[in-house]
């Protein structure tokens, strides 16, 4: 078990690593540097940078060096939490990101607890009933699902909310808890809050899982040990929750590490349609304002947070399921 | 049936009755190519059929924009801005005779929006086969002729609006059509590099197997492990504004497809492990085959039917991520027309509670998903007709 935990937290590492490269290629991708569009964006709002707080700047990022170093110190800067500064804002990114990070956390997280409450039950009982009026509509509604992209889904529902309930679905926070600071009466709003968005990015990775429940608990009813249970006499319930559930449940539950990003991802897009104030809505305006420290950042935190997201549920899958510590050792 | 006579080793004379005829069907798959089975068994998938032709459909309106369209798509008015869609009356009197009332458009003194009223007393006839603007039927063929028009003496863009128009009045129904053009193909263009990717990488990995297989795999997982979303817009955002349509459209391409191989790469891997040790395989190297013969005349004709399905499973991710991201604005941008730029102009609510035609474009992009989803399942199902 240990050696499984091993390997992962290794790969894990890995790719953190492969996402601070790419974030950091996506920071040197505009043209110019980011000293010279500093001191263009301080000049355009009148204020002066003098040569050498600019020389400092350049120092502190190595520019001019090769691109290994800049890299390198771009790390060490980002290990004493310093994340530099957003042009747009004029204020160090962890301060514009605050708590847009953690709230993308909550509806990720909301998400997927949504896919797994909901895709579990009605997996089993598309598979004990199968060929059911039940079974054809949870069908269909996977379909639905699995074709509709999030973000039109969240447009179509919003305009529905709009057009029947003369309601904004969108939002996190109710108008009067929108910049309070954190209360109960605050947390049970955002709580209230949560479904819509929960179930928009939460429906494809339902879909998916219904469909991979249903399948393998049709194997599995199939075989002669649910036979030898039956005629043993325990109750149907019994039967079908105590041993094939339990089996079936090992190829779902593998496949959350696959969710996470898709439902990160997802929320990006969906944000901006319902207008959260999760990072979505703040990446795009950086890149198309090519904040890129930013966007970096962002890009960044959001690969980190799934990498430990993942890690997480893997760990807790290894401790669920005995035999995968066997399979993979 | 003289063919299946040639069968060997036919279990004894048909016998009368009943049971002849399985017989006979049983000889009929005996001697079956490979594909044939498959066909046989593709065509048993009722939805997979159906779903098959709704995607040929989709991409004869690729081939045929133009004929089908009847206004130039980039042809803006601000006279005839967010125009709804018309109705379209088929009959006059008891003849078939579909036809449009004329529109009217005026400024609301109050509110200074544009309003528009039909003009019951003019109707204007629609004609198929109707003379409109200049084009290249298949980039080939010059011609004017368009599927749908209007009588002699009007004017198709100034009179006909099926599907409304869009804020700069441009015409929703002919955009749609090119709309479609450009975000089939990019799918399809997507797909192939993911293709080349996915064969070359997993074939790597799977004939190998080894370090290269270690190494493959771990990079495939790292890649799985990463929202896509967010990476792709930052990359799409880098793209120098000064680029040509054509140039965008093959950066977006390129920056799609870099990290939608792996489900590829992974279905071919797992068929060149099922394979490596088949008698087949063992046979062709022991002639002498040399490597490159042995993975493309034995090995990939083996299981080229399991890629097909694979990748008409992958396009429609391809065609969502290329939607989402021009809806976003980071993706093609205008004047190039997809479903996705289509859509940015539904972005928010208070446009599309008002104009809710601007949500069409996103039926056909639901369509065409869930078409190639079921033809996928069909043809992956159809891929191995051995199989239960």
């Amino acid at each position: 078990m240990l050696a499984y935990i091993g390997r992962r937290v290794l790969l894990a590492i890995f790719t953190v690593w492969a996402i601070s490269v790419l974030s950091f290629v996506i920071i040197q991708l505009p043209p110019g540097d980011y000293v010279t569009s500093y001191i263009a964006q301080m000049a355009s709002t009148g204020s002066v940078v003098t040569e050498q707080e600019a020389e400092n700047l350049r120092i502190q990022y190595g520019l001019g060096q090769p691109i290994y170093v800049q890299y390198y110190k771009w790390m060490a800067l980002i290990t004493q939490g310093n994340f530099g500064m957003s042009m747009e804002w004029r204020r160090p990114v962890t301060e514009v990101i605050g708590e847009r990070l953690w709230l993308t956390v909550v509806v990720s997280v909301a998400a997927l607890i949504l896919t797994w409450v909901l895709a579990l039950p009605i997996g089993i009982y598309s598979a004990v009933r199968q060929y059911s009026v039940g079974d054809y509509a949870a069908t269909f509604v996977g379909f639905i699902g699995l074709a509709v992209p999030n973000f039109l889904l969240a447009l179509v529902l919003l305009y529905l909310g709009f057009v029947f309930f003369n309601a904004h679905i969108g939002g996190l926070f109710s108008l009067e808890f929108q910049d309070a600071p954190w209360s109960w009466a605050r947390a049970w709003d955002l709580l209230k809050h949560l479904p819509i968005p929960a179930l928009i990015l939460g429906l494809a990775g339902t879909a998916q899982q219904i469909r991979i429940m249903r399948a393998n608990l049709l194997d599995e009813l199939r075989k002669p040990y649910v036979v030898t249970a039956r005629s043993k006499g325990l109750t149907e319930a019994t039967v079908i929750l105590k041993y094939p559930v339990r089996v079936a449940l090992n190829p779902f539950a593998s496949t959350i590490g696959y969710t996470l990003p898709y439902i990160v991802s997802g929320s990006i897009i969906v944000s901006l349609v319902l207008g959260l104030p999760t990072v979505g809505p703040l990446l795009l305006k950086a890149l198309i304002a090519q904040d890129m420290f930013l966007a970096g950042t962002i890009v960044l935190l959001l690969g980190v947070m799934t990498v430990i997201g993942t890690l997480i549920s893997d760990i807790l899958l290894v401790w669920i399921d005995p035999r995968i510590r066997l399979e993979n050792t | 049936m003289a063919k299946s006579d040639l069968v060997l080793d036919p279990p004894s004379t048909p016998l009368p009755g009943p049971s002849a005829v399985p017989v006979a069907e049983k000889q009929r798959i005996f001697v079956a190519s490979q594909w044939q089975l498959m066909w046989w068994r593709f065509r048993k998938h009722r939805v997979a059929v159906a779903s098959g032709v709704v995607v040929i459909g989709f991409y004869l309106v690729v081939l045929g924009a133009d004929f089908l369209a009847y206004a130039d798509p980039n042809a803006s008015e601000a006279q005839r801005s967010l125009m709804p869609p018309q109705r379209v009356y088929l009959l006059d009197g008891w003849a078939f005779r579909p036809h449009v009332y004329a529109v009217k458009g005026a400024r609301d003194p109050q509110t200074f929006k544009r309003v528009y009223q039909t003009d019951p007393s003019q109707r204007i006839y629609l004609r198929f086969f109707a003379e409109g603007f200049e084009y290249r039927f298949l980039g080939l063929i010059p011609t004017s002729r368009h599927l749908i028009g209007v009588e002699p003496g009007f004017d198709a863009s100034r009179t006909l609006f099926l599907l409304g128009t869009d804020v700069q009045g441009r015409d929703l129904w002919s955009r749609l059509m090119f709309a479609t053009r450009i975000s089939l193909t990019i799918g399809l263009f997507g797909v192939t590099v993911s293709l080349v990717l996915g064969v070359v990488l997993g074939g790597l990995s799977g004939f190998y197997g080894g370090a290269a297989d270690t190494l493959i795999q771990r990079v495939i997982e790292i890649l799985r492990s990463i929202p896509t979303i967010p990476l792709w817009m930052g990359l799409a955002a880098a793209l120098p504004r000064d680029w040509s349509i054509l140039q965008v459209y093959l950066a977006i391409t390129i920056i799609i497809s870099l990290l939608g191989w792996t489900e590829l790469a992974r279905v071919v891997r797992g068929r060149f492990l099922a394979l490596r040790e088949e008698d087949f395989v063992v046979s062709a190297r022991l002639v002498g085959c040399t490597q490159m013969r042995t993975i493309f005349v034995h090995m990939v004709p083996s299981f080229m039917s399991h890629i097909i399905a694979a990748t008409t499973l992958a396009l429609p991710a391809m065609i969502i991520s290329e939607t989402a991201l021009s809806f976003l604005g980071l993706g093609l941008r205008p004047p190039a027309i997809s479903w996705g730029v289509l859509l940015q102009q539904a972005q928010n609510v208070q446009t599309v509670a008002l104009s809710p035609w601007l949500m069409i474009p996103a039926i056909p992009v639901i369509i065409v998903v869930m078409a190639f989803n079921f033809l996928g399942d069909g043809l992956r199902d159809a891929a191995d007709p051995y199989g239960r």
